[in-house]
């Protein structure tokens, strides 16, 4: 099992006032490939997970296995496994520090220890991942783009370093909706392409929907619910529970149903709200 | 990690003590200090460790919380009282070993510098402990309204140091962020020589000041877009008020201020 977390635990400052538990008694499997989108309103300890991941945190209690390497709570020199975790931070324009556009892309290649010509390949690779023109941009600093390309640059900076998983807590937050959808066809792409592990964590119900295989959400520190978009999405009612949403299409069927309509209610995507509303207007003769 | 440095010392309770004024407090705190140098005889020191055991048991904050402010001084007050030891000559010598000699003043003084720093520290930390910072510079700000007649800008210096207390943990906060992601990327903060560990600091420092900096243009604006004006015909939200309670307090410093003065020359 690639990705296993066992009865993982994490308090923040504990035995002072400031304590404060934010994941409790997580059980959590991942498979090698898959696309998973991490949900849960702000503070349900979303971002706390995924630092498990590479070793950024370490479990309070509990132990989490990735591809082998055991983290517990006495692990330490967790090298090995942050190459192979990429973890894309949100805002992640917010590190970019380097001279050029090239350096700073660069910079996690870099600390890898690759020779010159490998690290150029990756450079150039990560950055046609993400949609830079890195012959235009490279000499540039990243500081004269723009928040879109920046927010580019910095994901490329991760991708460099051909992460096998690939954690994003929210990608396109503060991007107008074309950046964003841009930004999420090129995870897209690059999940179908490589076939890497990737985990998206994203408040956006409808981005979620339309992405991923599988869906965790998390509440007050607990993983909640998991399943396909379909299983999780037809708990609507415990999704506004904890204060999230469905997506919209969902909420429409559900409205549907609630007036009397013969329409399932497993909806999430507007293709398949489509194909439902055809088949329902066409069978009543009203298309 | 970062995230483990709290601010201050401050611990957060709602006791009589933390309820004081912090003008009260700032006053006292600064009363004990002066008093303790004019403590002469040992029993001297009976009345200031009463007036803290008096506070702190007031204040209900563990005394082993206290104590462990004082660990970081440790060296000091071992140092302090070493020197002090050996390098103070008169009285009558206890021993003497090759050329090294301790005296009955050597050992006195040693002893009543090592508590005039531990009674020191314990004091000014209890200050700490059970007031905000943002009560401490509101209280600073008000003790230093009356220099305004030398244009002293006690407003100003006050909201200077506000704004620099509200962002340390903000800033602690981004670099503990700023850490992690560069962690991620491959950054080791924690290895190397000296000159590999400054160099390393360079992919945390460059967004730490970017970020700065933008926080400090974005406060500015969002203040002047509220039209903050400096300190004249400024109300304030929370009004400090002397209130019963902190008269008791004076009372109860001038106490300590009288037993410790007939204790010394009477």
């Amino acid at each position: 099992m690639p990705i296993k977390l066992e009865n993982v635990t994490h308090i923040y400052m504990p035995g002072t006032p400031f304590m404060s538990k934010a994941i409790v008694d997580v059980n959590l499997e991942i498979d090698d490939g898959e696309f998973v989108g991490l949900i849960g309103h702000t503070g349900s300890g979303k971002s706390t997970l995924i630092q498990h991941l590479n070793g950024l945190l370490k479990p309070t209690e509990g132990v989490v296995y990735v591809n082998g390497i055991k983290v517990d709570k006495d692990s330490k020199n967790l090298k090995a496994l942050r190459h192979q975790v990429g973890l894309v931070f949100q805002y992640p324009e917010h590190q970019l520090f380097e001279e050029t556009v090239y350096l700073d892309i660069a910079f996690g290649p870099k600390n890898l220890g690759l020779p010159e010509d490998e690290i150029d390949r990756r450079v150039t690779e990560a950055a046609g991942l993400v949609g830079i023109d890195i012959n235009a941009l490279k000499d540039r600093s990243p500081f004269e783009l723009s928040g879109g390309q920046r927010r580019r640059v910095a994901i490329a900076g991760v991708l460099a370093m051909e992460p096998s998983i690939l954690v994003l807590d929210e990608p396109t937050a503060g991007l107008d909706p074309r950046g964003r959808d841009e930004i999420f066809w090129q995870i897209k792409e690059l999940h179908r392409k490589k076939g890497i592990t990737i985990i998206l964590v994203s408040h956006s119900m409808e981005d979620v929907a339309r992405l991923v295989d599988r869906i965790v959400v998390m509440n007050k520190g607990r993983v909640e619910l998991t399943g396909t978009p379909a299983e999780v999405f037809s708990h609507a009612d415990r999704l506004l529970e904890m204060g999230l949403g469905v997506p919209q299409v969902t909420s429409l069927m559900r409205a549907l149903k609630d007036k009397g309509m013969d329409v399932p209610v497993d909806i999430y995507t507007v293709q398949q709200a489509r194909d439902v509303l055809r088949k329902l207007l066409g069978g009543s003769g009203n298309a | 990690m970062l995230k483990d440095i709290t601010l201050g010392q401050y611990y957060p309770k709602d006791s009589p003590i933390h309820r004081l004024d912090p003008r009260t407090k700032l006053v006292i705190t600064f009363i004990f200090i002066v008093i303790i140098f004019f403590v002469r005889y040992y029993t001297g020191y009976l009345y200031v460790l009463a007036f803290l055991a008096l506070i702190l048991a007031l204040s209900q904050i563990p005394v082993r919380h206290v104590l462990k402010g004082l660990k970081p001084l440790l060296f000091i007050i071992i140092l302090t009282f070493l020197i002090n030891l050996f390098f103070t000559s008169g009285g009558t010598v206890l021993l003497k070993w090759w050329k090294i000699e301790i005296t009955q003043e050597g050992l006195r003084q040693a002893i009543f510098m090592a508590l005039r720093l531990i009674f020191l520290v314990t004091g000014t930390s209890l200050l700490t402990l059970t007031t905000s910072p943002i009560a401490l510079t509101d209280g600073i700000e008000l003790l230093l309204k009356p220099l305004r007649v030398i244009r002293f800008p006690a407003h100003e210096l006050a909201m200077m140091m506000t704004i620099a207390l509200r962002f340390i943990p903000t800033l602690l906060e981004e670099t503990d962020k700023i850490m992690k992601a560069q962690t991620a990327r491959g950054a080791d903060f924690e290895s190397g020589n000296l000159i590999q560990r400054a160099k390393a600091l360079v992919p945390l420092l460059v967004p730490l000041f970017i970020s700065a900096f933008r926080r400090a243009d974005e406060l500015a604006m969002a203040m002047e877009a509220r039209c903050y004006r400096g300190g004249e015909n400024r109300t304030r939200m929370k009004v400090l008020k002397v209130e019963a309670r902190d008269y008791a307090a004076y009372g109860v410093a001038l106490l300590l201020v009288a037993a410790v003065l007939m204790n010394a020359y009477m």
